[in-house]
């Protein structure tokens, strides 16, 4: 059990914390034909459009109700149906996905009552879907704009319906899930015969991937068709802490109970997932599951030599902090120094002594000691400064290419870490290259 | 005060929009075109400020706001810094829920002091963002008090996103400079060389391509506005002899009003291509001669542009035959829409179009000029119609900016990156080798074959 400390600070030094709405958005990147917009001036999409398109390295469709200093003090509302005439005429999105920030909330815009009067004058808007999260920038992070997205996402569309699926497995992706990550969640759920639905899907639409022609919205992620079926499957499976919220709002409102499962990296982590798709399919676990766990128990005893007692500096969103942190403790690090951008219950059960909520200039003053850093890619510069070997990960990962495509989930993702970071430590310590050979022969 | 200085923007004289039109058409500004809710894409007053600004590598800037505007932005720009790094750590106040509801003020105080005290730099430059305008936090007063506390300037800059694009806040923080930093302090020395360059931000490390050259014509670079600068080299930017303006647009108005201040004449010219780098330091020599130089620079200056340009020849000539003839789109902006063309065609490549979003009407028809009628100039290209344009092969390489990269990728065609998010210098001779070297290192990729051969089980 972590003591969770907030450091008395008037300013944040090298930030850690990015902004709800941004989350939000990427969040609405998970449905299919989707255009995510900002309601906001036009600089806050700008700003998050180079991070997604530098962390993706994909064309990323995003618009903005441009408010300026004038509508925000006659009120948003003229700005707000501008964008959604001109985007549903030009770029015919099947859902727009709106984002509020701390412009318009603190002006006390009133979004919801806006969308209806928007509706009502506008018939021939009747089958695009129009979702609206609250995401003021003032609070909250990253993952919390994703949770709040995925949460208005299913209060819109997802309604009570008559009879179950039981084949069919609801699933809510957390923020800290890489598309690949997503691909092989849906394997490992199919492989057990069951049909998932995916919320939100990354997979589909920011895996990268080359089309044959422009596209103005997302191409791929989860479909509204699908979503509206949520509400008949036979579970829902909230994929990080941050998920169960929304799942439960789905629990209250349909009647589909809820596993939560605040990570999916590691043996046991993995292995308890494994055992849920086994008990909700009724199917044993396939053999090809079986060898990559036994795949998995191998790379841990040849990759263990190389963590044993290694300590650790992370700075991340919650989710992602706690997962990390609790597979390097797995494979005997010490967490050193653990930041987090906010506040959040998870922080508690972290495996060190202390989790600060904090910046990155908090981690370079907690990891003087540490041999590996791990954050986003802003991180590097801490690493740099202090000689450490650095490892970049969660949002935006922009100093590496194939983000999209890093596998950290299941028996496979557990495995490919150990090598990851396993072959950062043996390049950066020639004794544990020696080390290795000695042990191996 | 904001509005006045606003209105005091929009009216210009020297603003190249504002310079066809009569004192009652300017009065009615020049901010532009609104923007359109749902088809707007660009950066903000906020971000067009810093872009000025931020390269003051030894000040620290703290950006009053909540954490979007910091937290979504820093580390993202590639202005260099030949020694103090201060300038690249990101200082906010990141504003909570609470913070909006009492007002920022306090905590705003309570930062620079932490900066002031921790890091010590010999300024501070605070950023207003639209929240912190919208709820009334004062920083202005919140700057004068803490200038008098800790010792050194704190200066404000009041360019909320909200007002503007990003010229907008460019040429704000060109107010900027000039109300709180410009003519604040003498220089120990001064020569008849002295000149500033205003509208470089070392972008990649542009200004040390030029820098050199300039060393070896004897010409002494003052102040740069504001790449590689050091806070105390931009105070004593009055003392020059010339002033060249680098980027058309953003800085104009501080190059018109250090001419009417201070007396100092400017130009505009461009350091991008063999033909304006060689222009642009004759109008230095030239310039600087004409208000007492020894006119022997002028001499000097064609012995190192005859040199020059025959080294550049000499180290392009085995790439030049495949570069020739070979078509380009430009989608860049102001005064990169033609100053580029004259540098590709030098290469003898064509350029089949260029953007002129951010240009003026002397970019436009320069533009124009250069490439003839064969080239097109676009106000507004959608990225749906330079993908067709691009998959139709149109041109054989695209040189833009980060956001319409994967325009070009998705519809495999070669593109470089010709933005401030670049990582090679592209200014002066050397970064006229490097830009055609990066062109037919793209040009020639294997890649381009086999991404476009269909796969053998299809027609």
């Amino acid at each position: 059990m972590a003591s969770v400390e907030a450091p008395a600070k008037n300013v944040t030094i090298n930030p850690l914390k990015l902004s709800q709405p941004l989350g939000g958005a990427t969040a609405f990147m998970g449905l299919d034909g989707c255009l995510p917009m900002l309601h906001a001036a036009q600089g806050c999409t700008a700003f998050a459009l180079v991070l997604l398109v530098r962390h993706f390295r994909e064309a990323i469709p995003f618009q903005t109700t441009a408010m300026n200093e004038v509508t925000t003090i006659l009120g948003g509302m003229d700005n707000l149906e501008t964008a959604i005439v001109n985007i549903a005429g030009r770029a015919h999105p099947k859902v727009i996905g709106i984002c509020s920030n701390g412009l318009t909330e603190a002006r006390g815009e009133d979004i919801k009552g806006d969308l209806k009067l928007i509706r009502a004058k506008h018939p021939d808007l009747a089958d695009t879907a129009l979702i609206y999260a609250a995401t003021p920038d003032y609070t909250g992070s990253f993952q919390d704009g994703w949770a709040a997205a995925v949460g208005a996402i299913i209060d819109e569309l997802v309604h009570p319906a008559p009879g179950r699926n039981l084949r069919q497995v609801n699933l809510l992706a957390g923020s800290h899930l890489t598309p690949a990550d997503i691909e092989e969640i849906r394997d490992t759920v199919e492989a057990f015969g069951l049909a998932p639905i995916i919320l939100p899907d990354i997979s589909g639409s920011l895996d990268g991937h080359v089309a044959d022609a422009y596209v103005p919205t997302t191409l791929g992620g989860t479909t509204l068709d699908d979503i509206r079926r949520m509400g008949r499957s036979v579970i829902t499976l909230a994929l990080g802490l941050h998920m169960e919220p929304a799942a439960r709002r789905l629990e209250a409102r349909c009647g589909v109970p809820v596993e939560t499962f605040p990570r999916l990296t590691g043996l046991l982590a993995w292995d308890r997932f494994i055992a849920a798709l086994a008990r909700i399919s009724g199917k044993p676990v396939p053999q090809a599951i079986r060898r990559r766990r036994s795949q998995l128990l191998d790379a841990m005893l040849d990759g263990h030599f190389f963590f044993g007692e290694k300590k650790i500096g992370i700075a991340a969103e919650p989710d992602l902090l706690f997962t990390l942190a609790n597979f390097l403790a797995d494979m005997g690090c010490t967490i050193g120094a653990a930041v987090s951008p906010t506040q959040n219950p998870v922080l508690e059960s972290i495996p060190a002594t202390r989790v600060v909520i904090g910046d990155l200039d908090d981690l370079e003053q907690a990891a003087g000691d540490c041999d590996l850093i791990i954050s986003h890619s802003h991180g590097r510069r801490v690493a740099e400064r202090l000689g450490t070997i650095f490892f970049p990960a969660g949002f935006p990962v922009f100093d590496r290419l194939g983000a999209a495509q890093r596998l950290s989930v299941g028996y496979r993702g557990t495995s490919d870490l150990i090598f990851d970071i396993g072959n950062l430590f043996i390049a950066d310590d020639a004794e544990g290259g020696e080390h290795a050979a000695t042990t191996s022969h | 005060m904001l509005q006045h200085k606003l209105q005091h923007l929009f009216e210009e004289p020297a603003c190249a929009t504002n310079r066809a039109k009569d004192d009652k058409a300017r009065k009615k500004g020049c901010g532009g075109k609104p923007l359109t809710p749902g088809n707007a894409a660009g950066g903000c007053a906020f971000d067009g400020a810093k872009i000025v600004l931020q390269p003051i590598t030894d000040a620290a800037h703290l950006v009053h706001g909540p954490i979007a505007c910091e937290g979504n932005s820093w580390d993202s720009r590639h202005s260099k810094s030949s020694g103090p790094m201060l300038y690249r750590t990101g200082f906010t106040t990141d504003m909570r829920e609470l913070d909006v509801v009492y007002g920022g003020e306090k905590r705003l105080y309570k930062a620079i002091k932490e900066i002031a005290t921790r890091f010590d730099p010999p300024a501070i430059f605070v950023y207003q963002t639209c929240v912190t305008a919208m709820i009334g936090d004062d920083i202005v007063k919140v700057c004068k008090a803490a200038t008098e506390r800790f010792g050194r300037p704190v200066i404000p800059v009041n360019a909320p996103g909200f007002i503007g694009k990003k010229n907008f806040g460019t040429k704000l923080a060109g107010e900027v400079l000039l109300d709180y930093v410009i003519g604040t302090e003498e220089p120990e020395i001064t020569t008849s060389t002295d000149i500033n360059l205003i509208g470089e931000y070392n972008v990649s490390g542009d200004l040390w391509n030029v820098k050199p050259l300039l060393s070896r014509l004897g010409i002494r670079l003052l102040a740069s506005l504001t790449g590689d600068a050091r806070f105390h080299e931009v105070t004593k930017a009055h003392r020059a002899r010339v002033n060249m303006m680098v980027c058309s647009q953003a800085l104009i108005n501080v190059a018109r009003k250090m001419e009417e201040r201070w007396g100092i004449p400017w130009f505009e010219g461009s350091f991008y291509g063999v033909p304006e780098t060689s222009t642009s330091l004759r109008t230095i020599a030239k310039m600087l001669v004409a208000r007492g130089a020894d006119a022997a620079l002028i001499d000097r200056t064609e012995a190192l542009i005859v040199a020059e340009e025959a080294r550049v020849a000499a180290a392009l000539a085995p790439i030049l035959p495949v570069l020739q003839g070979k078509r380009a789109l430009l989608y860049s902006g102001g005064v990169k829409s033609w100053s580029m063309i004259a540098a590709l065609q030098w290469a003898g490549m064509t350029v089949i179009g260029t953007s002129v979003r951010k240009a003026t009407e002397d970019d436009k028809s320069r533009a124009s000029a250069l490439m003839g009628e064969a080239g097109e100039l676009y106000e507004n290209l959608s990225q749906r119609d330079m993908y067709a344009k691009l998959k139709n092969g149109d041109a054989d390489i695209l040189l833009s900016g980060g956001r319409t990269q994967y325009v070009a990728l998705k519809a495999k065609v070669p593109w470089i990156d010709s933005n401030q998010e670049r990582h090679v210098a592209y200014a002066g001779y050397d970064g006229t080798i490097a830009l055609l070297k990066a062109i037919h290192k793209e040009l020639t990729s294997p890649i381009w074959a086999q991404v476009r051969t269909p796969p053998p089980w299809e027609d």
